[in-house]
């Protein structure tokens, strides 16, 4: 694990990149992240996330700032300007059922090479999918989902990269933070070692490439 | 009585002690203002919260406890925290007893259209399809009629949200149940004769035996 600066860590980040963000309506969203994503004027990014929050807000700062290429969530309905530049086709959006969603990004994760999921059968979601039979019901194939980074926003960080999360904060977070090929984290408060017991550590520190300081 | 007080009266005659319960937006959400003090139910917000309580009064709110819809809530005491892969593990795995949704419309066997109106609303499914998979109960919450026009159909002309068909939908004007896959009227709301429930509906309703009258 290296720590970094806000600006050093989001100056690894390519173009047309691969991002999972972490947060729920902008809950747990890396802030800092995004607000350095659009002052770098990062571009033609695909951003998998739960949703892309509101205008002005969490991933709607990118969606706002026009850098977004492609959207992977399962639900854009708090955020009329992405619907509008899906209506315009400036932006694919990919929706996905929220379960499904964080299964394929847990499966990635995981090794697996995806999920068999319930959730779909029988309309608009199933086209184009394999079903399977286990045991006489019927699942869809829902296949891994990787990324190239996972941001994350934890609430305390030790000086390790150990994470643990505060309240409706954890959502995307701990599961993204395993699929992806770099993982960079911003916590609220970053702590001596041994401060989260062993118990309480939700990501492991070896999960976590970058650190971001603060101050 | 207005007709969302009515539905949310109703439905929460529905929950009993100890049930996990997962409300959706709109009507379901007024649901929780109407649970009597003694039934204690764990309700569940799919952002990753058992145990969710009311709105905050004015400055006890906290950023990083919400609702699924980003709003400011309270956690009661006994609360947990999880993540999203527990969260939809509880609802799709069958761990949530009653789920109470909305509905664009229902069919005559009870399959529910609720999450898109193709070329005018396309908000995204969020968590609607899993929750009808996997909750051990769907209600809906809904008006009879939008615009005049019947919500309780033939077939649905909207995109469906599941193959599993709902259990019960409560409207200001009836609670129609679906034994044996067939659209049935159970309740009606009280002043509200059964001719003026099947005059408000599509499909063919089926009529129980004994037709009572909501108590609320």
């Amino acid at each position: 694990m290296k720590t970094v600066s806000v600006a050093e860590a989001v100056s690894l980040i390519p173009n047309g990149a691969t991002l999972m963000i972490g947060g729920f309506m902008g809950v747990g969203t890396p802030e800092r992240l995004i607000d350095e994503l659009v002052r770098q004027g990062k571009r033609n990014l695909t951003v998998i996330a739960n949703d892309t929050a509101a205008p002005g807000r969490g991933i709607g700062k990118l969606v706002d700032a026009g850098l977004v290429g492609r959207t992977v969530a399962s639900h854009i309905g708090l955020n009329p300007e992405t619907q509008k530049q899906m209506i315009a086709g400036k932006m694919a959006v990919d929706l996905i059922p929220q379960g499904t969603l964080i299964e394929r990004i847990r499966a990635g994760g995981h090794g697996l090479g995806g999920v068999l999921t319930p959730t779909g059968v029988g309309t608009i979601v199933e086209e184009g999918k394999q079903k399977v039979q286990v045991n006489g019901k019927t699942y869809l194939v829902e296949t891994a989902l990787h990324a190239q980074f996972a941001l994350i926003g934890a609430f305390l960080a030790d000086y390790l990269g150990n994470l643990s999360y505060a309240l409706t904060a954890r959502n995307f977070n701990p599961v993204i933070a395993m699929a992806a090929d770099t993982t960079i984290v911003t916590a609220e408060h970053i702590v001596p070692v041994g401060l989260i017991a062993p118990d309480h550590v939700v990501t492991p520190a070896p999960l976590v490439d970058y650190l971001v300081t603060n101050g | 009585m207005d007709a969302q007080t009515i539905i949310a009266k109703r439905i929460a005659q529905e929950l009993r002690s100890g049930m996990l319960v997962n409300l959706g937006i709109g009507i379901p959400t007024m649901v929780a203002n109407f649970v009597p003090e003694t039934v204690k139910v764990f309700f569940q917000s799919e952002n990753g919260l058992i145990g969710t309580g009311p709105i905050p009064e004015q400055g006890m709110g906290h950023r990083l406890l919400t609702d699924a819809g980003g709003q400011p809530v309270t956690a009661l005491p006994g609360a947990s925290t999880f993540d999203s892969a527990t969260s939809f593990g509880l609802i799709r795995g069958g761990h949530v007893d009653i789920t109470v949704l909305g509905a664009l419309q229902i069919d005559a066997h009870g399959l529910l259209a609720n999450w898109m109106i193709p070329g005018k609303m396309v908000p995204g499914m969020g968590g609607a399809m899993d929750l009808v998979t996997g909750a051990k109960r769907v209600i809906i919450a809904m008006q009879h009629t939008a615009k005049g026009k019947p919500k309780i159909v033939n077939k649905c002309t909207l995109p469906l949200t599941a193959e599993r068909p709902v259990d019960l939908v409560v409207s200001e004007l009836a609670v129609i149940g679906f034994p044996d896959g067939r659209a049935t009227l159970l309740e009606t709301a009280p002043g509200v004769t059964v001719e003026q429930v099947t005059a408000a509906t599509e499909a063919k309703l089926a009529v129980a035996d004994r037709i009572s009258e909501m108590r609320l």
